[in-house]
């Protein structure tokens, strides 16, 4: 795994990381109650309030702070639970064949074509109170079909290699060969599913709380933006209201997008955007770069 | 022929499917929505009114689930969604289909330019791996990770609130009549450009970046060699050999990124107060409307189905290896 | 014997700086007119690499860094295809020197039919060609190589096999190529299919002139089909002859190690010996001679210096024999320590 820790995968690490220690320590840092009032209505970032403050004079740092957790303690459950469904249903249909592969494909192909937002809008909306967990869960049933598709195909490849094969013919039982022949070599892919899951989450998460659906008085950086839409933050010119947090979202899922990139990269060399040197290739039209003498 | 038809068989499974979770979701979930919505409307529901919620939702113990379950099937036929409580009393069926036509221009054009365009950006960007352009992937993966809808209110603070080049919110000129004349439709194109870039702009980036690394792949590829030993001009090897192939699981991967680009859409509208289904499906969520929220569910997913098949038929046509007999 | 093709000092690298790996090394090589040449060696001795390279086909990282490929046209003054502009390359490609690619399953474009892959060409090349004139010439190619014209519309994956690498192989023919570079055209193929291709393309090349590097691992069907062999070894061309001195009596280890793991086509039968050990990883060659850990003649010279093709000593007049090899320097073998290069 060293060489899937290229500078891509070296930064986004870096800033998931940071986000990870806010989410710890965010409640503790914040310099005041996400939720409590001030007088301090509607300012601009300042010294004593660093990104502004609500139109009830709430702190938006703190709420920024304090949100990130519900964020990502939401993505990593939500990714966590969908990559076992997938890796669960995605394996078990590759390596079976037969009936049970079809119907459990046709499973997760249902779970891909089925729009997945609106869906879980509606199951949302009907739970009584939803918390952080049960959001989780709900994300995760509609988003485990795209890991389990990727799954079963590589599973599919890795169980007419040889050495498989050859422990099948030996007598090993199944469930032992699909943990220590086919599992170990999807490790990439399902770590790529995770992240996946991870940034489908997260973005599912803070759309719920952006448009209300979610419990509202639940930190998170979208109920900050779903308050600094209700009050018109925008015809009022108020940006500090809602840049802070939608940065933080696109960081957060610029972040899982690089470390994606450094496991496709990983799988696939070809996809390096750097061959590095200073000669430009060009597929078709090898350069020729002469070293002693003459020149190309 | 066979390929389509096992897609079409998979698509009836699938709308079956989605009917049915439809169905189920009210009866399985805890709560009870109709006690929430007569404390609502308190009082003002006629007691028919809130017998047939009682039908709509399961809630009434008199009949089996599965006769429930034929109801709602024969209602569905009939094109009857139920009452919505937002818009009482008119049929969800009516309230939709006047949304329709906004959300399908909106997210259709919207479609075909991000996927041509961040196509084409895609093909030579993978074609001259290495050049300038795969500095702009970076870029490019920043703004896939942004929420549709929060570029949408960053669209409306730059170019509505603060330049007012643009409307922030709404499809048409208020007090315009909608109709089929020129001066409401220059004013529903004109209202419709920042939504429109919003959504290209959110999505453009993952088909740049996919079909970036499917043409990356398919270079290599033995086909795309000889091409090149071929001495063919470097146009013809780019588009017929290698974007030629490459393009094929872009669209076989079409389906997958559907749902999610709807999903962006709808935010979008919210974000907007555009006059299509998904501000339609924001008021319904605030207002707990639920025969709503499952009407416009239904028919989004109908509409996705059908734009998969439509894909599914492009593809038939571009790959002749499916078209075996 | 007039030259068609030569390669002079040729060198490849794949990557660029530290971590550059040689893989093909100071190759020179002469393929003369109306001639088979062979180029054999296990899989990652460069043999392919090579002949990428000399078209300048080799895919990113690959690069040429250094010789030249002098292309002897009729009438023509030799160019060297190294020199030329991706304008000039263009053209000279196909209309002087055709490939048959190895694995015929992918050399085809899945999504276009054989006649427009046949067009494709004529439009780059012949532009002044009519429609009519077109499809004519493409229903005669592939007359020429045994199939029939109405399989022009057909998509490479309604074809078998067999029948790619013969489309393949008329689609070479296009232009009338002076040079056609067969890489491992038919490994692809079982045994009779293979040989009645082989057979075909040498009836062809009766009929039509061109001159053909064929590049194979299997040497049998080398010392069968081609005039003379060269064997390369790590990047290196180790052993060059005519296929009948090649066969009867090879000077290289190696070569004798190649020419035993095949079974003989004709004459007596004889044991497969093989060779031992595996080719060398690219990146960590070993010092010296780069076969000598798996040279059953190996001496302390080996290591330490690399040897040059020379002409193989005791074959006076015979000038189309060389080999690298320490065996070869009669002063050496026995006294180490004398330095050569």
């Amino acid at each position: 795994m060293k060489s899937a820790l290229n500078g891509k995968t070296m930064a986004g690490l870096a800033i998931m990381g940071f986000f990870v220690l806010i989410a710890i320590v965010g409640s503790w840092l914040a310099p005041y109650d996400p939720s409590a009032m001030s007088s301090d209505i509607m300012e601009p970032p300042s010294g004593a309030h660093w990104f502004g403050t609500t139109q009830t004079g709430q702190d938006i740092f703190s709420q920024v702070m304090v949100g990130t957790r519900g964020v990502l303690i939401v993505g990593l459950v939500a990714g966590a639970i969908a990559t076992a469904l997938s890796v669960l249903i995605g394996v078990t249909a590759g390596f079976l064949g037969g009936v049970a592969d079809e119907f459990l494909s046709a499973l997760s192909n249902i779970f891909l074509v089925v729009p997945a937002l609106p869906l879980i809008i509606i199951v949302t909306s009907f739970l009584p109170d939803a918390g952080d967990f049960l959001i989780a869960f709900v994300i995760s049933a509609t988003g485990w079909a795209w890991g389990a598709r990727i799954l079963r195909a590589q599973t599919l490849s890795l169980r007419q290699r040889d050495y498989v094969e050859a422990a099948r013919a030996t007598g090993e039982r199944t469930w032992r060969l699909i943990v220590f022949e086919v599992m170990p070599n999807l490790t990439a892919i399902i770590a790529s599913s995770f992240v996946g899951t991870v940034i489908f989450a997260v973005l599912s998460v803070i759309t719920l709380s952006f448009i209300g659906v979610a419990s509202v008085s639940n930190w998170n950086w979208g109920t900050i933006l779903f308050w600094a839409q209700n009050a018109q933050a925008l015809a009022q010119g108020a940006w500090w209201w809602f840049i802070p947090a939608g940065l933080c979202i696109a960081l957060l899922g610029t972040a899982l997008a690089l470390i994606n990139f450094g496991i496709d990269e990983y799988m696939n060399p070809r996809l390096r955007t750097s061959i590095g040197g200073k000669v430009k290739m060009r597929v078709g039209f090898t350069p020729v770069l002469r070293q002693e003498g003459g020149r190309s | 022929m066979r390929f389509l038809l096992r897609r079409a068989l998979f698509y009836l499974v699938t709308a079956w499917a989605a009917i049915t979770i439809n169905f189920l979701l009210p009866r399985m979930l805890p709560g009870d929505p109709v006690q929430a919505m007569i404390a609502r409307f308190q009082g003002r529901l006629s007691t028919d009114a809130i017998a047939s919620l009682y039908v709509l939702f399961g809630l009434d113990t008199q009949t089996s689930m599965f006769s429930q379950y034929v109801t709602y099937w024969g209602n569905l036929f009939k094109g009857d969604l139920g009452l919505s409580f937002t818009y009482f009393p008119t049929p969800v069926s009516e309230v939709i289909s006047q949304s329709l036509p906004w959300t399908l221009s909106l997210m259709g054009v919207t479609t075909v330019i991000s996927f041509v365009l961040g196509t084409m950006i895609g093909v030579y960007a993978g074609w001259r791996r290495g050049s300038w352009i795969d500095s702009l992937l970076p870029i490019a993966t920043f703004f896939s990770a942004i929420p549709y809808f929060w570029l949408g209110l960053i669209a409306i603070s730059v170019f509505a609130v603060t330049w007012g080049a643009f409307p922030a919110a709404g499809g048409y000129e208020p007090g315009l009549i909608p109709g089929f004349d020129w001066e409401f439709i220059s004013s529903a194109l004109y209202y419709a450009v920042l939504p429109a870039l919003t959504v290209i702009i959110s999505s453009i980036a993952g088909w740049i970046l996919g079909m970036r690394n499917m043409m990356v792949t398919v270079s290599s590829e033995d086909y795309v060699t000889v091409a090149h030993a071929k001495g063919l001009p470097e146009r013809r090897v780019m588009l017929g050999y290698a974007a030629r192939n490459a393009v094929l699981p872009s669209i076989s991967g079409f389906a997958l990124s559907l749902g999610f680009i709807v999903g962006g859409t709808l935010l979008v509208e919210m974000v907007f107060s555009y006059p299509g289904i998904g501000y339609v499906l924001f008021t319904g969520v605030n207002a707990k409307d639920y025969p709503l929220m499952q009407g416009i569910f239904l028919i989004i997913t109908l509409a996705v189905l059908l734009a998969n098949l439509i894909a599914d038929v492009v593809y038939l046509l571009l790959d002749p290896r499916t078209r075996k007999a | 014997m007039t030259p068609v093709l030569e390669i002079r000092d040729l060198s490849v690298d794949y990557g660029q700086g530290a971590g550059a790996v040689h893989a093909v090394s100071s190759v020179n090589l002469v393929l003369n007119r109306g001639e088979v040449l062979g180029l054999a060696g296990e899989s990652g001795s460069g043999k392919s690499t090579l002949a990428y390279a000399m078209t300048r086909l080799l895919p990113p990282p690959g690069l040429i860094t250094g010789g030249e490929v002098l292309h002897h046209g009729r009438d023509k003054e030799p160019v060297d295809v190294l020199g030329l502009t991706a304008r000039q390359l263009r053209s000279f490609r196909w209309n002087d020197i055709a490939i048959v690619f190895q694995g015929a399953m992918n050399s085809l474009n899945p999504v276009s039919t054989v006649a427009s892959q046949l067009d494709d060409i004529y439009r780059a090349h012949r532009p002044e060609m009519s429609r009519g004139q077109r499809s004519k010439r493409s229903a005669e190619l592939l007359r020429l190589v045994g199939i029939s014209a109405d399989r022009l519309g057909a998509y490479p994956h309604q074809l078998s096999g067999g029948m790619r690498q013969r489309v393949m192989i008329a689609m070479a023919l296009a232009l009338d190529p002076e040079i056609i570079i067969m890489d491992e055209p038919t490994t692809a193929l079982d045994v009779v299919m293979q040989r009645q291709i082989l057979e075909q393309m040498m009836r062809l090349r009766e009929e039509l002139g061109f001159s053909v590097l064929f590049i194979t691992h299997d040497i049998s069907l080398l010392v069968e089909f081609s005039d003379r062999i060269a064997i390369m070894y790590a990047g290196r061309i180790v052993e060059q002859a005519a296929s009948e001195d090649m066969y009867r009596s090879s000077a290289h280890p190696y070569s004798k190690g190649l020419l035993g793991s095949f079974p003989a086509l004709h004459g007596p039968r004889r044991p497969l010996t093989g060779i031992p050990g595996s080719p060398p990883d690219m990146r960590t060659v070993p010092s010296g001679c780069p076969f000598h850990p798996r040279c059953p003649s190996a001496f302390d010279a080996c290591e330490r210096e690399i040897p040059v093709l020379e002409k193989l000593s005791g074959t006076n007049g015979d000038s189309s024999r060389s080999v690298a090899c320490w065996l070869n320097t009669p002063s050496l073998s026995g006294h180490p320590g004398v330095g050569a290069t």
